[in-house]
């Protein structure tokens, strides 16, 4: 290791500024958010702002509009992300054949492009691709013999149209990361697999798999964190409607927050969603890390 | 295995594949050609005459050129100022040994988790008190909060990967750290900051919540703009469309040029 002169002070003008301002930018918001959500905080009178004490969370922690949008967040979730990892997994085992040539490198950037895709931009894309009379989705389906359905304006169809566009967004992300983590199984052994027998499956799951745990940890993980912070595609597509079919646990705290201007209810919801957030993190790195240990 | 041989199910499959992934981009684009009277008609029209009167539009009536110029602010400053914190962090999370380097690391990249509707209810409170509200730097702050992560994740990978020989003779001949960090180590490390400046630049050129909640006119970036017109009944589909091709376009480019780490950049947080 180097030494330096001045170990510590060196230490602190390399990393300080980059604690400090993430300190002033990351987590000085969180404590203030926590004063907050003690305080009757509404937007539109600032100028009482009294302690109320737990109130807000025994109001959202009771409250079921709560419960749904969250109940919405992790059905999106158990929705899209199966069968994100089963067309992934499909087109990474496709990609991985050998002899693909120049089509392999053209796939690999097709895919690219929905993980590229501004949010925002996929739920505007929504809008204009799932309308029931000028879309093209129902003018697809329609060459398939089904009648024009009514994507946007319907509870469930609109929930479906999130699954849809969350599922090719994030359907190359699940492929490209297992296909990382079948390029890592050694050739001698997979090949020597391969002429053991002839099944696919079972090459998948007594070869393979071992080496894609680590990829679908992190898919687990990273799909969940990102599922509870989705807002942008989901607001430019339905905000939260129609009704509130669509209003996933971000969208919720943003129309009470900015919209209904109850800043200290908003803040005990966001404060309830974080520590959800730190205990399902935990619980995964915990529960997914020993298995990889094992 | 005979190369040549491709078995004509997994050339389907796989043009396929692309055909589902290019497609919404395909009607992007060409909805922005068409005219409001042809993007109205239904069936949907497939072949039609081409005409840039939308992207005119936006660009010189709709005030969507100035809100292209504030995405760009924001991305580039923001990306700038992240590279500037996180680089040096960064190399001495690889290079020195202290107490709490773990976890300190490890809090960087949990940042990743936190939903930015978390921090977006009291930035907005705080930003408010200091009447910053609608300006580029609140935006190019806030924005650390997801930039400077990933800066650091991948900086710190890319200087472990520098051989520490090349330090310890620059040591012998007596220069200093900030010598090392910036003579030798930076310049090897070219590849991995530019990759990290791209992340930051997509991560920030794409953001709409934060731009949501903190701009109203004069720092409004493209993204909250397009959002902008999705009010009222006639919605105007050919200039909703050329606005997000114009927002498109470029992340596309550099999630392409940059399409190798793209996979590992986005698995931060989850990956050791």
């Amino acid at each position: 290791m180097l030494r330096y002169q001045n170990r510590r002070l060196t230490i602190f003008w390399f990393l300080g500024p980059a604690v400090i301002s993430l300190l002033l930018v990351g987590i000085a918001p969180l404590v203030f958010a926590v004063y907050t959500s003690f305080h009757r905080y509404q937007l539109t009178n600032l100028r009482s702002t009294p302690f109320v004490g737990f109130k807000n969370y025994l109001f959202v922690l009771t409250d079921g509009v709560f419960w749904e949008a969250m109940g919405r967040t992790f059905t999106l979730l158990l929705m899209s992300l199966p069968i994100q990892i089963a067309l992934g997994m499909g087109i990474a085992l496709l990609l991985h054949k050998p002899g693909l040539g120049y089509l392999r490198t053209l796939t690999r950037l097709g895919l690219v492009i929905p993980m590229a895709t501004t949010y925002a931009v996929v739920g505007l894309l929504g809008q204009v691709m799932f309308n029931i009379k000028y879309g093209v989705i129902n003018q697809l389906i329609g060459f398939l013999g089904v009648s024009p359905i009514n994507w946007l304006g319907d509870s469930t169809n609109a929930f479906a149209a999130v699954v849809f566009w969350d599922i090719w967004q994030w359907t190359p992300f699940c492929a490209l990361v297992l296909l990382a983590g079948l390029t890592t199984v050694p050739g001698e052994v997979e090949e020597a697999a391969k002429l053991e027998t002839k099944n696919w499956w079972k090459v998948l799951r007594h070869v393979q798999l071992p080496f894609l745990i680590p990829g679908l940890t992190a898919l687990f993980i990273l799909r969940t964190a990102d599922t509870l912070k989705l807002f942008d595609m989901v607001f430019t597509m339905t905000r939260g409607g129609p009704g509130s079919a669509t209003e996933l646990i971000s969208l919720l705290i943003q129309r009470v927050g900015f919209r209904a201007f109850d800043q200290g209810l908003a803040s005990a919801q966001a404060i309830i969603l974080l520590i959800l957030t730190i205990v399902l993190s935990m619980l995964y790195i915990r529960f997914f890390y020993k298995e990889v240990a094992q | 295995m005979n190369r040549r041989a491709i078995p004509l199910g997994d050339v389907a499959l796989l043009l396929l594949i692309i055909l589902f992934c290019v497609f919404p981009f395909y009607w992007m684009v060409t909805t922005s050609l068409k005219t409001q009277v042809v993007a109205l008609s239904t069936p949907p029209v497939w072949a039609f005459e081409p005409t840039f009167s939308n992207y005119t539009t936006v660009l010189f009536d709709e005030k969507v050129g100035a809100s292209l110029i504030n995405s760009l602010i924001v991305a580039v400053c923001t990306t700038a100022l992240a590279l500037l914190l996180g680089t040096p962090a960064a190399f001495a999370l690889a290079r020195f040994e202290f107490r709490g380097k773990r976890d300190l690391w490890f809090w960087f990249i949990t940042n990743r988790m936190v939903s930015p509707i978390v921090l977006a209810l009291p930035f907005f409170l705080i930003v408010r008190s200091f009447k910053m509200l609608d300006t580029h730097i609140a935006l190019i702050l806030i924005y650390l909060t997801f930039n400077l992560p990933i800066v650091i994740w991948i900086c710190t990978d890319q200087f472990r990967s520098i051989p520490k020989d090349l330090d310890e003779a620059a040591v012998l001949d007596g220069a200093g750290p900030l010598r090392v960090f910036w003579k030798i180590c930076l310049p090897l490390a070219a590849p991995g900051v530019a990759v990290s400046a791209i992340f930051s630049f997509i991560f920030s050129w794409n953001e709409l919540m934060f731009a949501l909640v903190l701009t109203r006119n004069a720092a409004k970036t493209a993204p909250a703009m397009a959002v902008g017109f999705m009010e009222g009944y006639n919605l105007p589909y050919g200039k909703i469309m050329a606005t997000s091709t114009l927002i498109v376009i470029p992340v596309v480019i550099f999630a392409l040029i940059a399409s190798k780490q793209l996979v590992r950049g986005l698995t931060m947080g989850a990956v050791k």
